[in-house]
């Protein structure tokens, strides 16, 4: 389905999604990892999915970074392929796991991108210093990975894919293999974030309370086909600080994400 | 220093264990000749004999010790009875084929790696070269390189290179192979060429799985340059020596010999190893 509000195709659209299938050939027969998927994107949007696992909630935005091929329909991004899109390094890509280099520095690790992309070095330090403290790691630039915590690796690691200065994030469940109390924490930091640097951000997950303290759409999909059946646009104000999650309003928008995903198993 | 009680406890086992073979093995021997004399040998002369015979079935440490001495410390190494000019002219060899047999292994395992075509045909015959026995293949390699003018030390390199090529491709085909699928694809979101990819991320993954190639390739290179002079009746190299040794019933010129390489294959490969803490240490890969 269509993005609720019908917007005129604005030159604000960052990433539009039409009659997008994708289906896995595998020894057991063709899975649809994702059905007729509609979606438009907007500048400065985070958007989150939202579903349990096998809705192509990761295959969605492994699409959108041409790191998969749909089987039909058309994905653009910044107006674009996804496979231009990529060659032009217009989006940072952030992984479940932060997969730093452990023979490099953390300055190295962010320094990686930018030596691939040609950068001037003096540009690179500066880069380097600038996302450190962007993401709250200002002086851990000569540590080495395995010196840091696990969140911090996360933070590190989001500092790499912001390093280059792509207008778009993709993040794949950043913060899944955190406890819950880092991960408020570095919710809390990825808003501030967004909120400085104006990314538009997708984001995947399947924490229902990290969906809607962070977006300004979420995307409810389910599995077995993966398709989309709720897109829901955030009535919270950007300005959100922890506690706005016991506000009537976020516990409406949580409940109407459950509802979502419940409609969703309903009829497998 | 904790393990040298029970390092030594283990060398003076074996030091007995060696003493009690050497008297029973040459005991037939000692008793044969004390027999031709009309002579009967009490037990403590039966020993002094079993372990001090000229060419004994089986020659005592001390024996061996003071052989090893004789031909390296108190022979001039340019001699050619010096064990150090021999171990020396194997070593080079060793040391041609082991880089040779390390440069084959690298290059083939980038093509399995990179080419599919070579992915698919190469190790089939990697492994099939490596159950022709090696003593079967190593005249023909010398024959075949004499007549094509090349003699010394390259065909000897050669046969290393033929064994110590193998532990290299097989363990770089891993190490190149080791980064996860996520790695890879996050190479493919910073659009890095193949040439990117390599040097920055598949090289250094590999290279832990290197050094442990190393090793092993260093000792088969070692192994390839003994047999290398095996067939040749070499004049000089460890191998000459034992297949002289061999000739003449020199048994304590043999295991001298074979002391001899087996310490210098401790010591090379000791040497990978020093080689591989200071570069994974350097790396961070090693904690």
């Amino acid at each position: 389905m269509m993005d609720g509000t019908p917007k005129p195709a604005a030159a604000s659209t960052v990433i539009s999604a039409s009659a997008l299938n994708l289906t896995f050939e595998t020894n057991d027969g063709p899975v649809h990892a994702l059905r007729d998927v509609n979606l438009e994107v907007g500048k400065g949007d985070f958007v989150s999915f939202i579903g349990p696992s096998g809705c192509g909630k990761t295959t969605f935005l492994r699409v959108m970074a041409d790191l998969e091929q749909p089987t039909s329909g058309t994905v653009l991004v910044n107006g674009v392929t996804p496979e231009e899109a990529r060659k032009a390094r217009a989006y940072g890509y952030v992984f479940q796991a932060a997969g730093l280099y452990p023979w490099r520095t953390i300055g190295g690790n962010i320094r990686l991108p930018l030596e691939i992309m040609g950068y001037d070095k003096r540009v690179q330090a500066e880069r380097v210093k600038e996302v450190l403290a962007l993401v709250d790691l200002a002086g851990f630039e000569k540590k080495y990975p395995w010196q840091l915590s696990g969140g911090m690796q996360q933070r590190a690691s989001i500092a790499r894919a912001l390093a280059f200065e792509a207008d778009i994030l993709l993040m794949d469940e950043p913060f899944g293999a955190l406890d819950e109390i880092v991960r408020d924490h570095l919710n809390e930091q990825l808003l501030a974030l967004w909120a400085r640097t104006q990314k538009t951000i997708c984001f995947v997950t399947h924490s229902i309370p990290e969906a809607v303290y962070l977006s300004t759409k979420i995307v409810v999909m389910s599995p077995r086909p993966g398709r989309i059946t709720d897109v829901i646009e955030s009535t919270l104000p950007r300005e959100r600080p922890l506690d706005i999650r016991d506000t009537p309003e976020f516990l409406e928008i949580a409940h109407r994400v459950r509802e979502g995903l419940r409609a969703g198993h309903a009829y497998d | 220093m904790r393990a040298v009680v029970p390092v030594l406890t283990v060398v003076a086992v074996i030091v007995a264990i060696w003493y009690a073979a050497a008297v029973w093995l040459n005991a037939p021997w000692a008793r044969d000749m004390a027999a031709r004399q009309d002579r009967e040998l009490g037990a403590a002369e039966l020993v002094v004999d079993t372990w001090s015979q000229d060419k004994p079935k089986l020659p005592a440490p001390h024996q061996v010790v003071t052989e090893l001495w004789e031909t390296t410390v108190e022979k001039s190494v340019t001699s050619k009875r010096s064990l150090v000019y021999h171990a020396w002219v194997t070593l080079s060899a060793t040391l041609a084929g082991f880089g040779l047999g390390t440069a084959l292994g690298f290059a083939l395992a980038v093509g399995i790696v990179y080419i599919r075509v070579m992915d698919m045909s190469v190790m089939p015959w990697v492994i099939a070269s490596q159950t022709i026995p090696i003593l079967a293949i190593a005249p023909m390699i010398i024959v075949v390189l004499n007549a094509v003018g090349v003699s010394g030390l390259l065909p000897k390199a050669v046969i290393s290179m033929y064994l110590s090529f193998f532990p290299v491709v097989v363990g770089m085909v891993k190490g190149l192979r080791s980064p996860s699928a996520m790695q890879l694809d996050q190479m493919r979101t910073w659009n890095a060429t193949s040439a990117q990819e390599f040097v920055k991320l598949r090289l250094p993954s590999s290279m832990p799985y290197l050094f442990a190639s190393l090793k092993i390739a260093m000792a088969a290179s070692l192994v390839g340059a003994i047999v290398g002079e095996l067939p040749t009746g070499a004049v000089a190299g460890l191998g000459a020596r034992l297949l002289a040794g061999s000739y003449y019933g020199q048994t304590i010129q043999i295991w001298s010999a074979l002391f001899m390489a087996a310490a210098v294959a401790a010591a090379m490969v000791g040497l990978i190893g020093v080689l591989q803490r200071v570069t994974l240490r350097r790396m961070g890969l090693d904690r």
